[in-house]
């Protein structure tokens, strides 16, 4: 395709969209609905594009596919794109859940339609380049580009407290990834290359390994978000409008896990294997501490946020259990996240858009005047939950079974989260939706039309199905899975082996 | 045809669901209820099939989740136990909608009601025909969650609400035990399907599971982390909070979720899970012990209460506790007889009170009932049907199966089982009490309802503060007399439409004769032919036959037990009414305890509720806000804050101070270049 290959494709296509809309002329009215328009379809012909290239992913191979090299800065770092099992899901994710963004900003944008269409569009560029980056600079220069247009989104878009909000949220990640900008230079230095398949092969000296994954470590826990750098997440949410809030819980989040898989798992085996009992230790301080803390709040959009959190933590303990149905099991909560924490997002701004408040107490019996939202948010509150039959069941079920292998007692704790999110969920979904229907500002309101609908079947839809047939995501990253664990085992036994010929 | 019984519900369920409001009430009753029918017809076919014929089967639907290792699929299983438990579900469920047609008849919600009914009758058989572990579980949330929609159905109420929350949530608390147990399984059998464990649980008999410190057996851990999710589905002792609450649904509902399938789930699993149980004597013993005193305590509280419903609701977990106790000294089969045969006459008791509750215009009091006989016969005599098999009235229904837990228990090597027969053989009195109680303050004596009934109504369901309730309505019913002749006839109860009566009757047959029909299958002498080892018992476990043996004392013991609570209940509320009045005046702490239910609801919401709320905001507030942000972010922010502060305040505006500051300035970088250029 002009030279290009599908995820060249899939980068170009969002841009030049932004470039279409950008170029608009004319007076206000048919600009932003042009751009509207434009955005639409821009995203749902990358959404198009991405399922022909995951109809081209071969799910049995654990290599790098559709892989494109272009010359960039020299010769050992190139722009090199490519997938494999970890970064097809979410590429397609990321490219699915754009067009319900744009959506759900048909009417909730006011000022500034163009420009707001454009950030997301570069945004999403940014987000599939980072998942489709097979070049170690490639990636860190689009993870932190990312965080421009949301860093915009957030500040120009969003709520009353939207500058506090951005900024905590740009220093909060920026600061983390600067260390890992060191971690990239010294892999390079190391290694001789950026190209992330030969740096999966390279052996890093296991002293050097501990630094490396530190870096790491510090920029996707914030991304992740994991406790305790996580207090931005909630006033991010808070601030950011709905769509903003459902590409930072959908997409931006699962960076970190994907970073963690990506990078430090298979590049540092040793220190992940040193280090595990940190981040399980910090994956259930973040289950139960953040379930808790959702439990007591009063805003809608911050619990959600918080209980996101908690869903992160059981990727985190998943991803360090080592073990086959923990690390698919991670995966495959975030891809159930990625929807479900989206789906919510979305059925909050339902609400928000026709009372403009995210008090849970401004809200109460909405089942009388909003029979069809009611059910969409049950659906997606039981999901919450990971109520069986639905995807949030499947991700946390096998993340808890993986990490029950590998260490009972983090299993146990966290299982208590199984609790804790029912009560706070269900307790959000009686003070929103059940109880008598009193408050004057919602005597009015009216229920889901048309473009809600179209926006929550398919959503609510594919939730059920992936809890009924999780397939579809597993086999994706099956193979890579056992490759993986196939060699850090071996990395892992190399280093005993070693350490015995020592003594 | 097992896939017509379990996904017809389902259909039933999404027709009435999606389309209820275009298709019409009637048409969603018409639908839930006709395709319930076929699936009980069929299901009774299954259980001929099955129980008679030995025609086990597997039916394998579909792969679910496959990773690395684990595998596990949409599969049913059907031996009798499950064919046992398909009759049950789908009877009591059909007639239960049947009934509910005209029970719901003014409620404007109906076609939600029916999906929702049908929801819970597919999970409900989804948990029974599982053929693994996981799928068990996903049926054990699926009726959770139905339950919780059901108790939650008047969602005006507040009261309704906080019960369906706490149903869901302490049946959670169940769960984590559930799949703490499922995981230990999975790491000890590499497996969660029944076809591979089962046969290989000898193997791993001495099995050890290194945890806090020690090596614990591990199947004893097992089963007792799967016997804490049996606890909360069947609201035994400790996480029995939620099921009287529960009673805040509509009371078909109550019939058939919270007495006659869902809240034997428990019951059901450790059967089903009866290879691995019989490998943990610390567990069965656990089980007998918990059962004991769910029997016990569960009556105790049930002997005070004043709402017709939460009386039949303490009565259920009480014989709930008797089920496990079976299931704990080893006789699974007795358990498994009393879950049936309990099925159909807690459900004739729960659907007569609703019949009562209809014709009361939705009054629960008993104390504001009285002398229903006579304008409601059929339910009073139905009552009675339910109340004689429940007691255990000779040749009835329960009389088999609940002396066989009885003898069993007393037959049996339990350390528990001395424990446990003595609290069930007290647990019978009381029961027998209590059944009596409710049917003459509800259909003998003078009638206490008529206007004062409305007034009376505001505080009518609050249990709390009613130590005085029998003097005050002493003087209610003088008020009553002297004015009570105006709106007399507005209020007059009425028999239920034939619509509910139905199904009253078709029950009442089952609680007449369930027992006797089914004894010698169940546990008597067909006891192999009928369960082919869908039932295991270890080589040790000869409980079915020692039962037989027990002395004549502990045979007569029931029933002695039955006539003595019979003719209590006679005296104190027919021949002498003071008595109970005086009796709650000179034990006013025993009184109080029993009514608010020992406590446990002040007590969990002293222990864990508010704890939980305080911690959610101290961290809130504290953990988040003081410490991460206040080091922080907004630590940084300010300390960055106050050093621009201070450097503003270095501009003071004036020209001179810049003039000297970089004269200093210039001073400074001289001298420097001169030093670093002087070597």
């Amino acid at each position: 395709m002009f030279g290009f290959g599908i995820l060249s494709g899939l980068l170009i296509l969002p841009l030049l969209g932004a470039a279409f809309i950008l170029v608009l002329r004319g007076d206000e009215e048919a600009v932003a609905s042009n751009a509207r328009w434009g955005a639409l379809i821009t995203t749902v012909i990358t959404f198009l594009l991405s399922l022909f290239a995951w109809s081209q992913f071969d799910a049995a191979n654990p290599a790098f596919q559709l892989v494109e090299t272009h010359r960039w800065l020299s010769d050992s770092i190139a722009f090199k794109l490519g997938v494999d099992g970890f970064s097809m899901p979410f590429v397609v994710l990321t490219a699915f859940l754009m067009p319900f963004c744009m959506l759900a900003s048909w009417h909730s944008v006011h000022h500034r339609v163009k420009e707001y269409f454009v950030a997301f569009l570069v945004l999403e560029t940014t987000m599939i380049a980072v998942f489709a980056s097979a070049d170690l600079i490639l990636f860190y220069l689009f993870f932190e580009a990312g965080l421009i247009p949301m860093f915009l989104i957030i500040g120009i878009w969003g709520h009353d407290r939207r500058i506090y909000a951005s900024f905590k949220f740009f220093l909060y990640t920026l600061l983390g990834s600067v260390l890992m900008l060191l971690a990239v230079l010294a892999m390079y230095w190391d290694a001789g290359t950026t190209d992330i398949a030969t740096l999966l092969t390279h052996k890093f000296p296991v002293s050097m390994q501990t630094w490396l994954w530190l870096a790491f470590f510090s920029s996707l826990a914030v991304k992740m978000p994991m406790w305790p750098v996580h207090t931005w997440l909630p006033d991010a949410h808070v601030e950011a409008p709905t769509a903003g809030s459902v590409i930072l819980a959908g997409i931006l989040l699962k960076m970190g896990g994907y970073g963690f898989i990506r990078f430090s798992l298979p590049m540092f085996p040793d220190a992940s294997a040193y280090f595990a009992p940190l981040v399980f230790a910090l994956s259930v301080i973040a289950i139960v501490y953040t379930s808790l803390v959702a439990l007591m709040q009063e805003n809608i959009k911050k619990l959600i946020a918080y209980s996101s959190v908690a869903h992160m933590g059981f990727v985190t303990m998943g991803l360090f259990s080592m073990t086959e149905q923990g690390i698919q099991g991670a995966m495959y909560q975030m891809v159930s996240h990625g929807l479900v924490s989206g789906a919510l997002f979305l059925a909050v701004g339902v609400v928000y858009d026709r009372t403009h408040t995210l008090r849970i107490d401004a809200y109460g019996g909405l089942v009388e005047r909003m029979p069809r939202y009611a059910l969409v948010f049950m659906i997606l509150t039981m999901a919450n939950v990971g109520l069986p039959g639905t995807s949030g069941f499947v991700g946390e079920f096998l993340t808890l079974m993986g990490t029950f292998r590998a260490n009972p007692y983090v299993a146990m704790i966290a299982a208590t989260g199984v609790i804790l999110s029912a009560a706070y969920a269900l307790w959000l979904y009686r003070r929103v939706v059940f109880g008598k229907l009193e408050k004057p500002s919602l005597k009015a309101i009216t229920d889901l039309d048309t473009r809600e609908v179209v926006i929550f079947v398919p959503l609510v839809l594919l939730i059920i199905w992936y809890g009924v047939q999780p397939h579809g995501i597993l086999e994706a990253f099956a193979a890579s899975t056992d490759n993986l664990l196939r060699s850090t085992e071996a990395a892992l036994a190399g280093v005993k082996t070693a350490a015995f010929l020592s003594h | 045809m097992y896939h017509a019984i379990v996904f017809l519900p389902l259909v039933g369920f999404l027709i009435a669901g999606i389309f209820g409001n275009k298709i019409g009430a009637r048409a969603s009753e018409v639908v839930t209820t006709s395709l319930l029918a076929v699936a009980c017809a069929l299901s009774w076919v299954a259980f001929v099939r099955v129980g008679f014929y030995g025609e086990d089967a597997q039916v394998k639907i579909a792969s679910w989740i496959v990773s690395g290792s684990f595998s596990v699929d949409w599969a049913f299983r059907i031996d009798t136990l499950t064919a046992v438990m398909l009759i049950v579900v789908t009877t009591v469920s059909m007639l239960v909608h049947l009934y509910s047609i005209g029970y719901m008849h003014e409620d404007p919600a109906r076609p939600r009601f029916f999906a929702y009914l049908s929801l819970f009758t597919f999970a409900m058989l989804m948990l029974v025909t599982a053929d693994n572990l996981l799928q068990m579980f996903f049926g054990w949330e699926g009726v959770g969650l139905a339950s919780y929609l059901l108790i939650g159905f008047w969602y005006e109420k507040p009261s309704a609400n906080a019960a369906a929350i706490k149903a869901f949530v302490v049946n959670r608390v169940g769960d984590f035990g559930f799949l703490l147990g499922i995981f230990l399984l999975f790491v000890l059998f590499g497996t969660a399907s029944f076809d591979e464990l089962f046969p290989r649980v000898g193997e791993l008999a001495d099995a050890k599971f290194h945890i806090f410190g020690h090596d614990y057996h591990a199947l004893t851990v097992a089963a007792f982390l799967l016997f804490m999710g049996a606890m909360g589905k069947s609201a035994q002792f400790l996480l029995h909070t939620w099921l009287p609450d529960a009673m805040e649904g509509p009371t078909p509902v109550s019939a058939l979720i919270h007495a006659a399938t869902m809240v034997t789930a428990g019951v059901f699993m450790v059967a089903r899970m009866s290879p691995v149980f019989e490998y943990a004597p610390a567990a069965l013993t656990f089980v007998t012990v918990i059962g004991g005193i769910t029997a016990f305590f569960a009556a105790t509280v049930g002997l005070v209460q004043n709402d017709i419903k939460r009386v039949i609701a303490y009565s259920t977990c009480s014989q709930l506790g008797y089920m496990f106790v079976a299931l704990g000294v080893g006789a699974y089969s007795a358990g498994v007889f009393h879950l049936f045969t309990h099925a159909f006459f807690k459900a004739l008791l729960f659907l007569s009170a609703g019949s009562v509750i209809h014709a009361m215009h939705h009054e629960q009091d008993m104390r504001h009932m009285g002398g229903l006989r006579r304008y409601i016969p059929f339910t009073a005599a139905m009552m009675t049907v339910g109340n004689l098999a429940l007691t255990g009235f000779p040749f009835t229904a329960g009389y088999f199966s609940k002396d066989a837990i009885i003898e069993a228990a007393y037959a049996s090597h339990n350390p528990a089982a001395g424990f446990a027969f003595i609290a069930t053989v007290i647990a019978a009195l009381m029961t027998s009490f209590y059944s009596w109680r409710l049917y003459f303050l509800t259909f003998e004596a003078k009638p206490r309802w008529g206007e004062h009934a409305e007034a009376s109504h505001a505080h009518g369901h609050d249990a709390h503060g009613h130590a005085h309730g029998h003097d005050d309505h002493a003087q209610d019913d003088h008020a009553h007399d002297d004015h009570g002749h105006g709106h007399g006839h507005d209020l007059k109860p009425h028999e239920s439409p034939l619509v509910m009566l139905i199904p009253l009757a078709v029950l009442a047959v089952g609680a007449l004769f369930a027992g006797g029909l089914f004894k010698s299958f169940f546990i008597g002498e067909n006891y192999d032919a009928f369960w082919r080892g869908a039932l295991f018992a270890g080589p040790e476990n000869h409980i079915l036959h020692e039962m037989h043996d027990v002395p004549t004392w502990v045979v007569w013991s029931p029933f002695v037990m039955m006539v003595l609570g019979f003719v209590l209940a006679l005296w104190f509320y027919i021949i002498n009414p003071r008595i109970p009045v005086s009796l709650a005046q000179s034990n006013p702490i025993l009184y109080r305890f029993l009514l608010n239910k020992w406590y446990f609801d002040e007590i969990y919401d002293f222990l864990f509720v508010r704890p939980a709320k305080w911690l959610g905001t101290f961290l809130w507030k504290k953990g988040d806000g003081w410490l991460i942000d206040g080091f922080g972010p907004d630590g940084v922010s300010a300390r960055v804050v106050d050093v621009t502060n201070r450097v503003v305040r270095l501009q003071t505006g004036y020209v001179y101070h810049y003039a000297f500051a970089m004269l200093i300035g210039v001073a400074a970088f001289v001298t420097w270049y001169l030093v670093g250029g002087a070597h």
